[in-house]
C-alpha cells in the first residue's frame, strides 16, 4: 500500500514540474505509467476515467485526483493531489516575484514560443494516445473522428460532444 | 506586482476590490463548480467583470505568468492571485477553493463508473464518453497546430515528439530533455 502511495507521488510530483503548457501535456506520461509501467488499470480504464474527469466541472486535470482515488483509495487521492498541485504552486509563488523584471526579457518570449511546438506535440499525442483506446473497433473510431470533427467545426460546448459521444456510444453498443 | 502596489491600485481606483480569504476561497469554489470544460473563459469574467479584483491589464499579465510555468493555468492563477492579495494564506484559500467540489465531483462519478463498470450499458456509455473526449483532446491539437502551418521546422518538431510520445512511447522526460533545447533553439533563430 505503502508503496503504491509513493510511487504515486514520484509520478505525479514529476508531472507537476514538466507540465509546460497546461495539463494535457502531461496525459502521455501519466498514461504510460499509469497502464504501461505500473499496471493499475488498463488503457481503456484510462480513457474512461479522463472522459469522467472531462464530464465534471473545474479544472482540466481533475483526472489527477481520481487516478489516486481508484489505485489508492482516499491516500491515493491526497497523495497524488498533493504531489500533482503543489510543486508547479510553489513553483509559481517562487517566480511571482520576479515575474515583473522578466516578462518582457526577450529570453522569456523565445522560451514560451519555442517550447509550443513541444506543447503541441504533446497534446496531439494525448488525442491519438485517448482515442486509440477507445477506438477499439470501426464504428468506434467513427464516433471519436465524428466528435473532432463536431469539435472542430462548432462552437459547440464540450459537454454537448460528450453527450454526442456516449449517446452514440449507447447505441452502437 | 506586490501586495503592496496592489493596494494601491485599489486605492486609485475605487471599483476595484480586494478580497480576503474566505472570498478567495468562495469565488473559486464557484468558479471551480460553475467551469465546465474550461475554466479560463469563466475566470475572467468573474474575476475582472463580476468582483473586480482585477483590473483587465492586471489579469493578462497574471495570466502570462501561469501560461509560462509548468501546471495548469487555472490552478496557477488561483495560486498566484491568493498570494498576491493574502500571502500564503491567501494562495492556499483560492487553491482549495478552486479544487474541492471538482474533487468531489470527479469521486462521486468515479464511484458510479466503480459501481457500474461491468454493466454493459454503462460500459458502452462510457466508451462514447471516452470516445467523445479523446475527439475534443484532438480537436484541441489541431486548433494548436494551424498556427504553426508553414513553420516546417517546427512542425517536423512536433511530428517528432508525436512519434517519441505517442508511437515509441518514450518516457516523457527524456523527450523533453531533448526535444526543449532544439525547439528554443530554432525558434530563437528564427527570430533573429
Amino acid at each position: 500500500m505503502s508503496a503504491v502511495l509513493v510511487s504515486l507521488a514520484l509520478l505525479f510530483t514529476q508531472l507537476s514540474v514538466l507540465a509546460f503548457g497546461g495539463g494535457n501535456t502531461i496525459l502521455p506520461e501519466m498514461q504510460r505509467e499509469v497502464v504501461q509501467v505500473h499496471h493499475w488499470m488498463s488503457a481503456e480504464e484510462f480513457s474512461a476515467l479522463f472522459a469522467l474527469a472531462q464530464a465534471a466541472p473545474g479544472p482540466n486535470m481533475m483526472i489527477v485526483p481520481l487516478v489516486g482515488w481508484q489505485v489508492a483509495g482516499w491516500a491515493g487521492l491526497l497523495v497524488s493531489s498533493l504531489a500533482k498541485f503543489g510543486p508547479s504552486s510553489i513553483i509559481t509563488l517562487i517566480a511571482l516575484g520576479g515575474w515583473k523584471r522578466y516578462k518582457d526579457r526577450p529570453w522569456r518570449q523565445i522560451v514560451q514560443r519555442g517550447l509550443v511546438p513541444v506543447t503541441v506535440g504533446l497534446v496531439v499525442s494525448s488525442g491519438l494516445l485517448i482515442a486509440k483506446a477507445t477506438a477499439s473497433d470501426l464504428s468506434m473510431a467513427g464516433v471519436v473522428a465524428l466528435c473532432t470533427l463536431l469539435a472542430l467545426s462548432k462552437r459547440l460546448h464540450p459537454l454537448w460532444v460528450l453527450a454526442v459521444g456516449a449517446i452514440f456510444g449507447l447505441a452502437l453498443g | 506586482m506586490t501586495q503592496h502596489s496592489l493596494d494601491a491600485v485599489t486605492d486609485h481606483q475605487a471599483e476595484l476590490t480586494s478580497p480576503d480569504c474566505r472570498q478567495l476561497f468562495m469565488g473559486f469554489f464557484i468558479l471551480g463548480l460553475t467551469g465546465f470544460g474550461g475554466v479560463l473563459p469563466m475566470a475572467r469574467h468573474m474575476l475582472v467583470e463580476k468582483r473586480r479584483w482585477l483590473s483587465a491589464e492586471q489579469f493578462a499579465e497574471l495570466l502570462g505568468l501561469c501560461q509560462f510555468l509548468p501546471g495548469g493555468n487555472i490552478i496557477n492563477l488561483s495560486v498566484a492571485l491568493g498570494m498576491e492579495f493574502r500571502g500564503l494564506r491567501g494562495a492556499l484559500s483560492a487553491l482549495m477553493g478552486l479544487i474541492l467540489a471538482p474533487t468531489i465531483c470527479v469521486v462521486l462519478l468515479g464511484l458510479v463508473y466503480a459501481r457500474y463498470q461491468n454493466d454493459p450499458l454503462v460500459e458502452h456509455l462510457f466508451a462514447g464518453l471516452a470516445a467523445a473526449a479523446g475527439g475534443l483532446l484532438l480537436s484541441t491539437g489541431i486548433k494548436m497546430l494551424a498556427p504553426l502551418w508553414g513553420k516546417w521546422l517546427q512542425l517536423a518538431l512536433v511530428v517528432v515528439g508525436v512519434i517519441a510520445i505517442a508511437g515509441l512511447r518514450i518516457p516523457m522526460l527524456p523527450v523533453m530533455l531533448v526535444l526543449a533545447p532544439i525547439s528554443i533553439f530554432i525558434c530563437a533563430r528564427s527570430k533573429a
